[in-house]
């Protein structure tokens, strides 16, 4: 009988030979095997990790390097035998078992390209009763579900769809935006790599919200994995005629991937859609708001990859079981991304309320270097530092704004005591210097001043009167930048100086 | 350099412009696709997009210079591209990156005759940092020896 062995495709466990190690196993297990290609389950730490189908279900194994597969295999690692690679039942482990994974229900469970698995793991549910639905009725619903901008602002998408569906028919584009740049995060590439068509049939569901015909997902450049696979599911997607048919006979709904060049700040959206119609990614002035004005003049929707992902679970299931996860106005589920120094780094799917402590320590377990937590920063390099002293805090856009920080796109970095804040806010700066747009000053030479200011600090140099002077240049890039670059660079900045005020008045005695 | 008329038009660019349409919108496209063909944007291979697509060669300078991937000379045989984002960092890409830079003999950000060093900022590998580009693939927890034998394994590549 042929056993069938998982080795994810995800580009995480790539970078750690999975490739290697999926060739080694067919080797080694010749006809008894069939090697099959699934996206990560997210426990980073243990990739590659290999499954073994079983008649008590997947066991697991990792981390399984090509050295490791001849000893796995003559212990019966096709059989699901215990080994001290060995960890069981995946769907057991505690890591796995303690998440309420919706969005990423499917994710390292299913061959990312088999239609047949997407469907037969709840795939399609969603599109299916929409299509019963009238256009505002599928708006609705995704308004009751209080579902919220997952890149990281946070806006209601029902009320950004409702906006959309009120402009005059015509043409309307849907945009996915898959250029996550924060450090940090990468769930929005695990979703395209480890289940593409949910991304798609989300892409579907909103184009029959808003009525568009056209979609894109820009994904940057650095993601090459996730362009390889979006641009085959789209095609098996449009190959089977999903998204529905013209009179001529062509898509409904015509997706199209593009990619980024490179440039952090294209993951805003007004500067998205200037780099999809071909410009320097520029920062636009707002209004018009895109819903209404956007890529090339027309009323169109960006949307992160996980909000429009976690549209097709809302539709199967109703809106009403997703907003029974979550807490106050953060309803449903988040990603999270453990990264930096973590013992057991990876994706975390929990309903909002869960506290940093519990993501950290419980599933992270601590530091990966045994050296103490110093500094957690949220929400990628334009979020704030945040120390221990938060873990209470409960996972939601309103608790983590009082704690000083940002939820984000979901990532959370932890830094050792060795990190030296000082060095950490001028990055925060020398970043915005060298990814700022350029169209408005703040940002553009508020950047630069910025990291001349903490190098005279750092120096020793009039430590106090230069770090008012860095105070106050953070509150005009707070309060003129255009958009959230400019805008939010002074908050790891800010944050780093109020948690860690001695590393920067320090030099001053040091210089003394 | 005074470059002749005549001389300007670079056929490969041409073909591309054409397979795209002529579109100005898909300009970003076009660019990665002469880049991944000639491994860089030379002067003709720009002239001709600005003149397939109808936009001045401004406009397309505005466009080549404001996304860090498109390069407007030949670079070294082997980038290999290095992760300094934040999550980077906080597991050892400084030193990663200390490291290389004498191991190679070059600066991050400058390239010796056979390796260009560069600073990418994020690749989506957060948890198993530092992470390392080469040619598309990507690798996870990075030291100098690791680093090393990747620039040997992509040695023979084209």
């Amino acid at each position: 009988m042929t056993v069938k062995v998982y080795v994810p495709c995800d580009a995480a466990a790539l970078s750690m030979g999975a490739d290697a190690v999926a060739k080694a196993i067919a080797v080694k297990g010749g006809d008894d095997v069939k090697v099959i290609r699934n996206g990560s389950r997210g426990m980073l730490w243990l990739e590659p990790m290999v499954e073994v189908e079983t008649k008590r279900g997947r066991v697991a194994y990792g981390p399984v390097f090509v050295s490791d597969i001849d000893g796995l295999i003559d212990a019966g690692m096709l059989s699901g035998a215990d080994h001290e690679l060995g960890h069981g039942l995946t769907e057991d482990m505690p890591y796995l078992a303690n998440q309420e994974r919706l969005t990423f229900a499917r994710v390292g469970i299913i061959d990312p390209l088999s239609l047949s698995d997407y469907e037969a793991n709840g795939g399609l549910e969603g599109l299916k009763r929409s299509l019963k639905m009238t256009a505002s009725e599928i708006v609705d619903e995704v308004f009751e579900s209080g579902l919220r901008g997952r890149g990281g602002a946070g806006f209601p998408a029902g009320i950004k769809w409702r906006t959309a569906l009120a402009q005059p028919e015509g043409q309307k584009y849907l945009c996915a935006n898959a250029d996550e740049g924060d450090s940090g995060t990468f769930a929005d590439r695990m979703l395209m790599e480890g289940d593409p068509f949910c991304l798609i049939e989300g892409m579907i569901i909103g184009s029959l919200g808003i009525g568009a015909d056209t979609g894109y997902i820009y994904i940057r450049s650095e993601y090459p994995h996730a362009i390889k696979t979006m641009r085959k599911a789209i095609e098996i997607w449009e190959g089977a005629g999903l998204s529905g048919h013209n009179e001529d006979g062509s898509p409904r709904f015509k997706l199209h991937v593009r990619i980024g060049a490179g440039a952090y700040i294209c993951g805003e959206e007004s500067s998205m859609l200037e780099s999809l119609e071909g410009k320097r990614g520029e920062v636009k002035v707002k209004p018009p708001i895109p819903a209404i004005s956007g890529l090339f003049g027309k009323p169109t929707i960006v949307n992160n990859v996980l909000t429009l992902g976690t549209v097709p679970i809302i539709m199967a299931k109703g809106p009403r079981a997703y907003a029974d996860y979550g807490q106050g106005r953060s309803k449903g589920t988040q990603p999270y991304q453990l990264a930096g120094d973590i013992a057991r780094g990876g994706l975390v799917e929990k309903a909002f309320g869960v506290t940093l402590g519990q993501l950290v320590n419980d599933f992270g377990g601590g530091t990966r270097s045994g050296r103490p937590i110093k500094a957690i920063q949220t929400g990628g390099p334009l979020g704030g530092y945040v120390t221990p002293d938060a873990f209470d805090v409960a996972m939601s856009y309103e608790g983590m704004a009082e704690a000083g920080s940002m939820i984000g796109h979901g990532g959370l970095v932890v830094y050792n005591d060795t990190t030296k804040m000082m060095d950490m806010a001028r990055y925060a700066m020398e970043f915005c210097e060298i990814e700022s747009c350029g169209k408005c000053t703040p940002c553009r030479i508020g950047a630069v001043r910025g990291k001349e200011t903490l190098d005279k600090i750092a120096a020793g140099e009039e430590v106090e009167k230069n770090l008012e002077v860095l105070e106050d240049l953070c509150d005009l890039m707070e309060s003129a930048s255009l958009c959230a670059m400019g805008g939010l660079t002074p908050l790891p900045v800010k944050t780093a100086i109020q948690h860690f005020p001695e590393e920067f008045m320090g030099r001053k005695e040091a210089a003394e | 350099m005074a470059t002749l008329l005549n001389t300007i038009e670079d056929r490969t660019a041409r073909d591309i412009c054409t397979q795209h349409s002529d579109a100005p919108a898909e300009l970003l496209e076009i660019l990665h696709e002469v880049q991944e063909v000639k491994g860089f944007l030379s002067d003709g291979a720009l002239r001709t997009i600005a003149d397939a697509l109808n936009i001045s060669r401004a406009e397309i300078h505005g466009v080549v210079t404001f996304y860090h991937d498109f390069k407007k000379k030949k670079g070294a045989k082997q980038t290999l591209k290095i992760c300094r984002a934040e999550a980077c960092q906080a597991v050892g890409a400084n030193e990663l990156i200390e490291k290389a830079e004498s191991h190679f003999k070059t600066t991050l950000g400058g390239e010796s005759i056979t390796t260009a060093l560069e600073a990418t900022y994020c690749l989506g590998n957060c948890a198993l940092g530092p992470a390392v580009m080469v040619n598309n693939e990507l690798y996870g927890r990075v030291d100098l020896d690791r680093l090393v034998e990747i620039s040997n394994a992509h040695k023979g590549d084209s």
